[in-house]
């Protein structure tokens, strides 16, 4: 018990060691939270991407004649973590508002924290529905192309499919989950015809690609939708690629045309997949042409969907604090709501009625080229364009 | 009738690389007795060092040269890492080397990230094995064919290696009886240092081996290393075959299990080890552990109430930590209440393991049912906080309730598995019921009433309840109960011998420690206004177990300082660095090294010692002084 | 003459373990106040026997009473709560706790206060610990961590344990084994008189023959799980079946004595 005095001053001289930064007073400071340490494969890309816009917005006079200054933290892949780092961002570092999150689990629990403490917060990746829908909130913005978007986009393409007996392969938590319920919600309407006939859910992570491949051949469907991505995508592909579960199947695959899950697939991309993704390569627009030249001449590497992600949200947030011309929560709500910006991909708008982006996604099909996965045909795809009538999002949305 | 040949097969593949990992940690906890959390870690550095090596060296040689060369490798990194840390704490009280071995897993994560960098890597098929084979119009991939043939070809190797060789022998003879060795002039230095080799050896392989099948990642240990414990504990600890029966039994039922219940493959193996557990105490092939012989010299200090005077320090410290809202902001009262909750979060267990000798690798269930009560109460149910906060730790008391009926039949490492077992199908039902707990979305909008809602008034609230918490459990510890679960951990023969019903002492105890942590759980609950599946993860039990490792398990409240020091340097140095994972790994295996007793165990030491060496006249001089420190 | 049941009645015990008879037919009772010896060779079933009378093992047939209530199978803690106490071969002591404390556990067990969450132990019937102690001669070592004890300390320790719930009757089991000759002969002299003053039965199993001829008012002599032999003293040493069975092992039994004194 003698130690404890000593003990616990030491902690918290650490801790309040930790907190003296030294922004000046003047800047104006964003509070970025993301999960570097537990995905640095998608974060690291997305750290790049803002870093550039910090470059840009500053270079451009900053905002307001103000220097526009990132704090970052890393959330290690915990919501409560990344609540904790919200709270040091808000709190100690006073921050104008929070941005970031990839996980959708942490993106809600920021966003909750938002709503709760009453700080403005964009959400760059999190994919859930929830974030604005069922569980939106006023002080919540999302940047990325929701889950439902994403769906709907696949479902356009993959209803034109002959296919009739389709099967899913989905990791077991909400986001495969309700991956596949979008999926299949609006693949019935548009087909009533379609039979599901077979669902596997491996844990998210941890996939058994060999039973899981030779089930769903079992089953014996004409299509396939696919969830998983990352590690889990691998192994299901490889696997899948072995025992000739592709061959002669249609498959439709969330994300996976996606810089940062097609690449590592290299000569192994299984070809000819429906799927949502970024096709830096084939993209010529002069919006993107900017951004890839600036971010190839930094870098001296190409971006993923992340960087995209990382810049358009620095380059949205900049916009927001710009038109508030202020740091007040309810001023930046007020200019964020209907407020229109370029973007890479063309002019996106924050929309009022649910505070979604309408930042879209390209869809495509995957090729194989000089041993690498490639994207080929695709088209973008603006958001707007899929998401629900406003009547219905003003009923899955709670009122503020 | 050919699928489901096909799927049994693709199961036994499956099973091969699991038994490769499982018999090295197997054979490492049969001879050394230590969990060796960083099991995982030699596995991913193997897989990595072997994509490294396969696309540098070309051609069929390049490859399986490549392989091997990976697995002799890591097993000298194993040597290395034995050789400097491990040795050091073989004495240290019993699982303070799973602390090690757990900063060990900590740093590499990150390391690998630094050296392989972020992205996936897929490494190249194995020539000659880069097809399928036609079954009846199902495919086997032939890579599948090799690796259900390298199973049982390294089951007998291992075999012959243990019953045809002087070292073989050693190792059986160890394994049943670790003193005897000993006492047989055997080198047991490099005995175990040669175990450990065999073992990460293993490990490494089984990691090379999945280059052409799966795709190296940083995230790679964490994925196996609870399924091999799984295995190894089916199997029996220390049994080799057993490991090789227990891996093909777990991939064959996540083979058909998906079959039948698609959604529920990741609870299966949990509950098939509970199961195994309830109704086979030692695993399928393992034999009952023979009864410690404690180490003459490794007493415990007798454990004592506080002084006076200590009492008054304590009052005192409390005092000062109740005056932090005079000149804290929001952020660090926050971290404040944080910190206070993981102490009681840290204490409960510690009352469990150090009081009762029973190390529960699955304390954050009660933990997160605590959260859930909260949430279900006031989301559901609709209650105010005060009443959520008195009636939410009852999940956790009633989950301890029935999990600890069956755990305390155990004890040792099997009761530690059980505990884990238990925990990890509270995390999946919570992960996977998204109807219910949300999944992994979790439950929000929790927030504390107004009159705990600001910072100062949540701290005083968590650090009063944390106080009261410690106090409570450290009078139970000098209570006759507390004397009668000391009694049973350590020796439950005298105790029955004594009429103490050992196993209702230990469900007791359980209970007690499971509601206290389940009111560590609520008031975290409202700290973050959320709840996840997290609350109740395998990554927040370790971090208990660390912090009553770090504070020294066989002290009365070493918890306390370990929490502290653990959850303010965690909180710190994620705020602080992307790397916080190495400089934390780091800093553990410091502490380790250089406190084996842990922090306040090793202070304790030290100060005993200072009082023996004094002489008696000085004493009475020293004792004031010691107490003015 | 009463005809008030012994206080310890055996009969017909029966025990094998994968068809070796380690204990066959062996039946014998114990009064008061009486201090009964059981002697034989190693793997005679002295500790099988022993461990079947307070409920550590199950015999396969046969009974003990105590003083006529049925106790066969019985818990050893139920056992133990009926007024039997035990020691064991090789000592089972709490290592981590103080000798005092050790003999405190089971004075809260005595007194049924195992499941008191708040209340203080350390003063939990300290007199009546430091009592016992005295009694066994270990006043001295009361605040010794009992881990550091000498073997023959632990030995007297056990007995001040056993003797907490105010026993009517006493296992143990090799009560001298591991003491130097003269501790030997003090702890069962000062068994016997406890056991006189409380009129308490014992029964000891024991390898040292002179503390067996010298302390035991009736000795029992076990033979591969059989009962060959009972009387005083004076009869059982002129058995010339005993004496066989001694002699036959006597080399055994003399090496094992010396190793023992020496300790």
């Amino acid at each position: 018990m003698r130690a404890r005095n000593t003990i616990v001053g030491a902690a918290f001289a650490l801790l309040a060691g930790g907190m003296a930064h030294s922004a000046l007073a003047q800047d104006i400071k964003i509070g970025e939270i993301n999960s570097y340490s537990l995905l640095p494969a998608f974060t690291e890309p997305y750290r790049k991407g803002w870093q550039l816009a910090v470059e840009e917005v500053n270079a451009a006079g900053g905002i307001n004649g103000k220097k526009l200054v990132v704090i970052s933290k890393d959330d290690g892949g915990k919501p409560a973590d990344a609540q904790t780092a919200a709270n040091e961002l808000v709190s100690s570092e006073g921050v104008a508002m929070l941005a970031g999150t990839f996980l959708s689990n942490i993106g809600l629990a920021v966003s909750d924290f938002a709503n709760q403490k009453k700080v403005f917060f964009l959400a760059a990746e999190p994919l859930t529905d929830a974030i604005t829908w069922s569980k939106g909130n006023k002080y919540t913005f999302r940047l990325r192309p929701s889950n439902y978007m994403q769906a709907a986009m696949l479902v356009e393409a993959a209803s034109k499919l002959p296919a009739k007996r389709w099967a899913t392969i989905a990791p077991n938590y909400e986001y495969g989950q309700s991956a596949v319920a979008v999926f299949k919600k609006l693949m019935s309407e548009k087909r009533p015809d379609i039979q599901w006939i077979d669902e596997q859910w491996p844990p998210q992570g941890k996939i058994d690609a060999g039973p899981v491949v030779q089930a769903v051949a079992a089953a014996n469907p004409e299509a396939i939708l696919n969830v998983t991505f990352g590690a889990d995508l691998v192994k299901l592909v490889r696997e899948g690629n072995t025992r000739g579960l592709f061959k002669g199947r249609e498959v439709v695959s969330f994300l996976t045309g996606e810089p940062e899950y097609l690449d590592p697939l290299k000569d192994e991309t299984p070809e000819g997949w429906i799927v949502t993704g970024y096709p830096w390569y084939s993209i010529k627009t002069p919006e993107h042409d900017a951004f890839l030249k600036a971010y190839q001449a930094k870098y001296n590497d190409y971006p993923r969907l992340g960087s995209i992600v990382g810049y358009q949200t620095i380059k949205s947030a900049a916009a927001i604090l710009a038109k508030a011309g202020s740091t007040d929560p309810e001023k930046l709500i007020a200019a964020a709501e209907g407020l229109t910006m370029p973007s890479p991909f063309g002019e996106i708008t924050f929309r009022k009625i649910d505070h979604q982006s309408t930042l879209g996604a390209f869809v495509g099909k995957t090729a194989l080229k000089d041993g690498k996965g490639v994207m080929v045909d695709s088209s973008y795809k603006k958001g707007a364009d899929y998401l629900p009538s406003d009547a219905e999002v003003a009923k899955l949305r709670p009122k503020d | 009738m050919a699928f489901y040949v096909v799927q049994f097969l693709t199961g036994l593949a499956s099973a091969a690389s699991l038994f490769l990992v499982a018999s090295g940690l197997s054979i490492i906890f049969g001879v050394t007795r230590i969990v060796n959390f960083a099991h995982g870690a030699f596995y991913m550095i193997g897989a990595y060092i072997a994509f490294t090596l396969t696309e540098r060296l070309s051609g069929a040689f390049g490859f399986w040269g490549g392989i091997v060369l990976a697995a002799f490798a890591v097993a000298l990194i194993g040597v290395i890492v034995e050789m400097v840390l491990l040795r050091r704490i073989y004495h240290a009280p019993e699982l303070f080397q799973l602390l090690a071995t757990f900063g060990l897993t900590l740093m590499v994560e990150d390391l690998v990230v630094l050296i392989w960098g972020p992205d996936d890597l897929v490494g190249r098929r194995a020539p000659g094995f880069r097809g399928a084979i036609d079954f009846f119009g199902q495919n086997i991939p032939s890579y599948d064919l090799f690796l259900i043939v390298l199973g049982p070809v390294v089951l007998g190797i291992l075999w012959l290696l243990f019953q045809r060789t002087r070292w073989g022998v050693l190792v059986r003879a160890a394994t049943q009886d670790r003193d005897m060795v000993a006492a047989l002039g055997v080198n047991q230095k490099w005995l175990f240092t040669s175990v450990f080799a065999v073992g990460v050896f293993l490990a490494a392989l089984g990691g090379a081996l999945q280059i052409p099948r799966d795709a190296v990642h940083h995230a790679m240990d964490l994925r196996i290393i609870v399924e091999v414990f799984v295995v190894v504990v089916i199997g029996g600890l220390g049994s080799i075959v057993g490991a090789f029966v227990a891996a093909v039994l777990v991939s064959e039922l996540n083979a058909f299990g998906i079959l039948i219940f698609p959604k529920i493959s990741i609870i299966l193996v949990f509950l098939v080890m509970a199961v195994v557990l309830i109704v086979r105490p030692w695993g399928l092939f393992g034999k009952p552990e023979a009864a410690a012989r404690k180490t003459p010299g490794l007493t415990v200090n007798p454990w004592r109430p506080l002084t006076s005077n200590e009492r008054l320090m304590a009052l005192a410290a409390l005092i000062v930590a109740a005056m932090l809202p005079l000149f804290a902001g929001n952020y660090l009262l926050t971290v404040g209440s944080e910190i206070a909750i993981f102490v009681i979060f840290a204490v409960s267990l510690h009352f469990l393991m150090s009081v009762g000798g029973l190390a529960s690798f699955g304390h954050a269930a009660y933990f997160g049912l605590g959260a859930y009560g909260i949430a279900f109460l006031a989301k559901m149910a609709g209650l105010p906080m005060i009443v959520c906060l008195l009636l939410g730790p009852l999940l956790g008391c009633m989950g301890a309730a029935v999990f600890g009926f069956f755990a305390v039949q155990l004890s040792g490492v099997y009761f530690a598995m059980l505990t884990l077992a238990f925990a990890q199908i509270v995390w999946s039902i919570a992960f996977q019921w998204v109807d219910v707990t949300g999944g992994d979305n979790g439950i929000l909008g929790l927030w504390p009433s107004s009159w705990a809602a600001s910072p100062s008034r949540f701290y005083w609230l968590s650090l009063g309840v944390a106080a009261l918490v410690t106090v409570a459990l450290r009078t139970m510890v000098f209570s006759p109960f507390g004397y009668a679960l000391r009694a049973t951990r350590d020796s439950v023969l005298r105790s029955e011998a004594i009429g103490i019903d050992a196993k209702r002492i230990q469900w007791t105890a359980f209970v007690i420690a499971g509601t206290t942590a389940g009111i560590g759980g609520a008031l975290f609950a409202y700290l973050k206004g959320s709840v996840f599946p997290d609350n109740l993860g395998i990554s927040l039990s370790v971090d208990a177990l660390v912090m009553v490792l770090l504070g020294g398990v066989e002290t009365v409240s070493g918890a306390v300082i370990g929490a502290i020091i653990y959850k303010a340097l965690n909180i710190w140095l994620v705020s602080q660095t992307d790397l916080s994972k190495l400089v934390l790994g780091g800093f553990i295996m410091l502490i380790v090294v250089v406190f084996p007793k842990g922090i306040v165990g090793t202070l304790e030491m030290l100060a005993q010692r200072r009082k023996k060496a004094s002489p008696p006249g000085s004493t009475l001089l020293a004792k004031p002084i010691e107490s003015a420190e | 003459m009463s005809v008030a049941p012994p206080l310890l009645a055996v009969e017909g015990l029966t025990k094998s373990y994968g068809g070796i008879h380690a204990v066959r037919g062996v039946s014998f009772s114990l009064r008061a106040g009486e201090i009964l010896a059981l002697i034989g060779p190693n793997g005679a079933g002295k500790s099988t026997c022993f461990d079947m009378l307070n409920g550590q093992n199950m015999p396969d047939s046969g009974h003990v009473r105590l003083l006529g209530e049925e106790i066969t199978g019985r818990k050893p803690r139920e056992v133990w709560r009926l007024g039997v106490g035990r020691t064991f071969q090789i000592t089972a002591t709490f290592a981590t706790m103080t000798v005092r404390e050790n003999v405190q556990v089971a004075l809260i067990s005595h007194g049924k206060q195992l499941f008191n969450l708040f209340g203080s132990a350390p003063k939990f019937d300290r007199d009546e610990a430091g009592r016992l102690l005295e009694l066994v001669g270990m006043g001295g070592y009361a605040d010794r961590p009992c881990g550091e004890l000498a073997y023959g300390d632990l030995k007297r320790l056990e007995l001040a344990v056993a003797l907490a719930n105010q026993p009517k009757l006493l296992l143990m089991d090799e009560p001298t084994a591991g003491m130097a000759p003269r501790e030997r002969v003090e702890l069962m002299r000062l068994t016997a008189r406890i056991a006189r003053e409380k009129s308490i039965g014992v029964l000891f199993t024991e390898h040292d023959m002179d503390v067996v001829f010298e302390h035991a008012d009736r000795i029992l002599v076990l033979n591969r799980g059989t009962l060959i032999a009972e009387g005083s003293p004076a009869e059982v040493r002129g058995n010339p079946q005993v004496q066989a069975v001694y002699l036959g092992e006597g080399l055994v039994y003399d090496a094992r004595h010396r190793e023992g004194a020496s300790t």
